[in-house]
């Protein structure tokens, strides 16, 4: 038994590359968050420290979560994924009703619930909870998954969720069913029933869109964002600071367009200042920093002890993959405007605290990978 | 261990699946960074340029526009410091003290004020041409959001001299007439820019400071006008004209060995400082022709601007260049030289003058009706007659003589540099018959500029070179240095040095014993010629009084022209151009130290 412990202590594993890039990350976020928002928040709150103070509290608060979630073995989350789709899906529903003083609506679309001196978003849980219910019942129906008829029952267990989400927060949905595609992606041996999903799933989006009126507003700034007036005003603006920053940039601080040009810039448009302030060379140090990430993710779940944790983590990582690029592609607008955070480096509450609870859960899969499958897994 | 797993973690195919994800997140980001490289890198300029555009507030400086000096420095269009008042919406904090200070201060109606003030503009004028101390006590009540720009207003310190030949400046400083006009590129400078970056409120930011871009002073014109003798001239010309109640009388005194100005005056002028006003000449006749338009028809209140606007450039006009007119018997120099140099007269040739002439069915009186009698061709000339004139036209012949009009430059426009040159009005060659060619022999039925009759005058008395009449020198930076000087080289020989000299010597005859003796002044020698002549149509009884001179008669100098239009009373030329220009002479004489 001590010899066994002993052996266990010497291979016991800690991912201290993927830990060091998420405070490396969150450490360049706060300065970004602080650059971007301290003119704007000066003026309105006579605070220039207003953003970075909350989003300091944010981290504060998501340290916990992730703290936990890496200290606990992530094995017996197992038995909780039913539960935790239960919970989220009774939060979205919730918070769609007009409770005074419980839900809070931002931007026409009611998105927040009130829960003391916090608030927070259910679609955010949404997406932890699909990835938890999802690695649950993938492991536990695994043969299946080689039967197309499977596939689709277990996305047909996904749309009541899927649903209310997207009747708020259409991105949160896609954002959502781009997971759950992942995850049974890396689960199912198939190749073709996914590329017909994928198709499936951009048709569902075009459909959406074109319905949905005031989306199609949306594909009209998209398509000409000088012309479209208030609706492309955003995007313009992020064009405007994305091309200003040239090949090296203005210089940290130095970003014009942060002035009330770009509107609410500490949200999703920081990249555009991002790329104002430390131009394509800065621009590049990002994506390359979150593919560093990913990349980290991906050799933790390749190297999981078991497929429950393979799949947790390809599920957190598609949740950061889809975030980070689908975020760049509105910044940039290479897809229509769509509010998505960019993780870890935008000002978001709930958001940051799930990713940083998400972040526990790797680390403590990458706890339970033994170093000779590691070496196995590398050779 | 394996216990503890539900399942077989297949590694093969998932890990491959897993791999496969990252290898389509890479495909994402790459993509993404070639979208980054388009845009940064390529679209880049075009970005920030339109961002900059949106993040800057222009305020403009104006430039200082050159000086127009006299041949001697003497400033005759300079500059005067006046601001430019501005509100800046977003920056003002106490809106109401600041319309009552402006409605005070500017003397603007507050209704005109509170508007400007209170729209929601980046930056909103409120007056320009303000005086400097004005705009300085404006500045000292410190209110937030006022800009007091300094600014240039173009400054004429002689007022109404030489009006149409300098000309004036409109509001965003850009000549309109004569010499501001034609040299508007040497004279304006570059304005300059003060870039204030500000944010999306319009607040200027702070610690980013202004972007200035300096501006660049225009360059001084100097012309070869002596403010004296243009002084003299305009004074003269302004005499004849109260006292022979003329339409307008105008002068030109150039030298005539290089075609350079000294003066040009077209009476009456008008204040250079405030040339939208009509004068008082202008007022009247606007009313008139006002009056005779609403006994035919009642027009529409638009007409009275467009009217307002005729009259404008009616006061505008210079007569010396943009109006042609007969010349008249001023123009028997160029007949007589024509005919020297055709030899087909020589001065002790002998002519009979009957006080008329028969030209194929015409009868062509001369002015003397009963006639001069025998005479030579010099007496000819003393007396202005025209049957000898006729006769030595007749003896030209109509085709040589449109070669030698062509020949002198009569056809052509003189090269003036002064906008709106008229062109000459001729018979075309194959027209000209014997009444055509008798006519124009003592300078009728034709039509050419003032300056065109100087010019060619000129040319002939100076041995027979053609010259540019020119009013432009040399453009000088703030410190005097040449920056580029103008050259007019003599357009080629048009008579010869000895028939030159045949014309002086004849010329100088009219004045010291023919009809232009009212000219004359004693110790000096004075050549010239008068003429008369009767407008078109000739019922209208209106004249053109006129006498073109120059000294020292054996080697011209200056030469001057004066011309009176409709006088009333006594109208030849010899008895009231000369006087005029002897006027000039005197003065101008002992100034030029000819005399």
């Amino acid at each position: 038994m001590a010899r066994k412990k002993s052996r266990e202590r010497e291979t016991a594993y800690f991912d201290y590359n993927l830990l060091f890039i998420i405070i490396f990350l969150l450490c360049f976020g706060l300065v970004m968050l602080y650059s971007s928002s301290s003119y704007t928040s000066a003026n309105k709150y006579g605070d220039s420290a207003h953003y970075l103070k909350l989003q300091l509290r944010n981290i504060l608060v998501g340290l916990f979560p992730m703290i936990f979630f890496a200290k606990v073995d992530y094995r017996v989350w197992r038995k909780l994924g039913s539960f935790a789709y239960l919970v989220s899906f009774l939060l979205c529903v919730l918070v769609m009703l007009p409770i005074p003083g419980l839900t809070r609506s931002s931007h026409g679309q009611s998105r927040w619930l009130n829960l003391g001196p916090l608030s927070f978003q259910p679609s955010e849980l949404a997406k932890l909870a699909v990835i938890i219910f999802l690695a649950m019942l993938i492991e536990k129906i695994p043969k299946s998954l080689d039967k197309f008829s499977s596939l689709i029952k277990v996305g047909l267990l996904l749309i009541p969720l899927l649903g209310v989400v997207a009747y708020s927060n259409l991105s949160t949905a896609v954002i959502i069913f781009g997971i759950a595609v992942c995850m049974l992606f890396v689960a199912s041996p198939k190749y073709a029933q996914f590329i017909l999903v994928g198709i499936g799933g951009v048709a569902f989006v075009v459909a959406f869109i074109a319905l949905a009126q005031y989306r199609s507003t949306r594909v009209d700034a998209w398509l000409h964002p000088e012309t479209a007036g208030d609706a492309g005003f955003q995007t313009l603006m992020g064009l405007y600071a994305i091309g200003s920053g040239k090949l090296f940039g203005k210089g940290l601080g130095q970003s014009l367009q942060k002035m009330g040009n770009v509107p609410e810039a500490q949200n999703d448009m920081i990249f555009s200042i991002i790329c104002e302030e430390l131009g394509l060379f800065g621009a590049v140090c990002v994506i390359l920093l979150f593919i560093l990430l990913l990349w980290r993710m991906m050799i933790i779940a390749n190297n999981a002890r078991d497929l429950y944790g393979a799949l947790l983590v390809s599920g957190i990582m598609s949740h950061i993959a889809i975030q980070v690029f689908l975020n760049i592609a509105v910044v940039t607008n290479t897809i229509p405007n769509t509010g998505v955070i960019l993780p870890f480096i935008s000002y978001g509450g709930t958001s940051l605290v799930f990713l940083m609870g998400e972040m526990g859960l790797v680390l403590s899969v990458s706890r339970g990978i033994r170093l000779e499958s590691m070496k196995q897994g590398e050779a | 261990m394996g216990n503890f797993c539900f399942m077989e973690w297949n590694k093969t195919y998932h890990r491959r699946k897993i791999c496969v994800i990252f290898a389509g997140v890479a495909l994402c980001g790459v993509i993404l960074l070639g979208r980054l490289v388009y845009l940064m890198l390529f679209r880049g300029d075009y970005y920030s340029e339109l961002a900059t555009d949106l993040q800057q507030r222009e305020r403009k400086i104006k430039a200082a526009r050159g000086k127009i000096l006299d041949r001697n420095g003497k400033v005759l269009a300079g500059n005067k410091s006046v601001c430019t008042i501005s509100v800046i919406h977003n920056q003002i904090r106490e809106p109401e003290k600041v319309i009552q200070m402006l409605v005070k201060e500017l003397g603007l109606s507050e209704e005109r004020v509170r508007k400007r003030v209170e729209k929601r503009t980046s930056i909103e004028k409120i007056q320009s041409n303000v005086d400097k101390e004005t705009g300085n006590r404006i500045l000292a009540y410190g209110y937030d959001g006022v800009k007091v720009d300094e600014d240039y207003k173009r400054d004429y310190p002689f007022e109404d001299l030489a009006s149409k030949v300098l000309g004036f400046t409109g509001g965003d400083n850009q000549g309109i007439i004569g010499l501001e006009s034609i040299y508007d590129q040497e004279l304006e400078g570059e304005n300059g820019l003060i870039l204030t970056t500000t944010d999306a409120r319009g607040v200027e930011a702070e610690n980013i400071g202004e972007e200035r871009k300096e501006p660049v002073a225009g360059n001084n014109l100097r012309i070869t006008m002596d403010e004296n003798i243009q002084q003299f001239a305009q004074q003269a010309a302004a005499k004849a004209y109260i006292r022979k109640e003329a339409d307008s009388v105008s002068v030109i005194v150039m030298n005539p060995s290089n075609g350079e100005l000294y003066a040009m005056v077209d009476y009456p002028e008008f204040d250079l400082n405030d040339p939208f006003t009509l004068t008082e000449e202008y007022q009247k006749e606007k009313t008139d022709k006002e009056d005779s338009k609403e006994e035919a028809s009642s027009r529409e209140a638009t007409d009275s601007e467009d009217k307002e606007q005729d009259a404008l450039n009616q006061m505008w006009r210079n007569h010396c260049i943009n109006d042609t007119y007969e010349p008249g018997s001023t123009f028997k120099v160029i007949t007589a030289t024509a005919a020297l140099e055709e030899h087909v007269v020589s001065l002790e040739d002998s002519f009979y003058c009957p006080g008329y002439i028969v030209v194929e069915d015409r009868r062509i009186r001369c002015h003397k009706t009963t006639g001069h009698g025998a005479e030579t061709f010099v007496q000819g000339i003393e007396n202005s007659c025209n049957p000898v004139f006729i006769n030595v036209g007749l003896r030209i012949g109509a085709d040589r003589f449109y070669d030698y009009f062509e020949q002198f430059g009569l056809l052509g426009k003189t090269g003036i540099d002064l906008p709106g040159e008229a062109a000459t009005i001729m018979h075309k060659r194959e027209n000209i018959g014997l009444v055509e060619l008798a006519t124009i022999s003592f300078g009728q039925s034709f039509q050419i500029t003032p300056v065109q009759l100087a010019a060619t005058v000129s040319s002939i008395i100076n041995g027979g070179n053609r010259i540019t009449p020119h009013f432009g020198m040399q453009v000088e930076d703030e410190d005097g240095n040449v920056v580029k000087k103008f050259s007019y080289e003599t357009k080629g020989r048009i008579c010869s040095e000895e028939t030159s000299k045949t014309m002086r010597e004849l010329l100088e005859k009219v004045v010291s014993e023919g009809g232009g003796n009212k000219a004359a002044i004693e110790g000096c020698r004075i050549g010239g010629k008068t003429a008369t002549s009767q407008t078109l149509p000739r019922s209208a009884n209106r004249y053109i009084s006129s006498f073109l001179g120059f000294a020292p008669a054996d080697d011209p100098r200056v030469l001057v022209l004066v011309i009176i239009r409709n006088p009333s009373g006594v109208y030849y030329g010899g008895t009231i151009a000369a006087p005029v220009a002897k006027e000039i002479f005197e003065n101008i004489l002992p100034y030029l130290e000819l005399g």
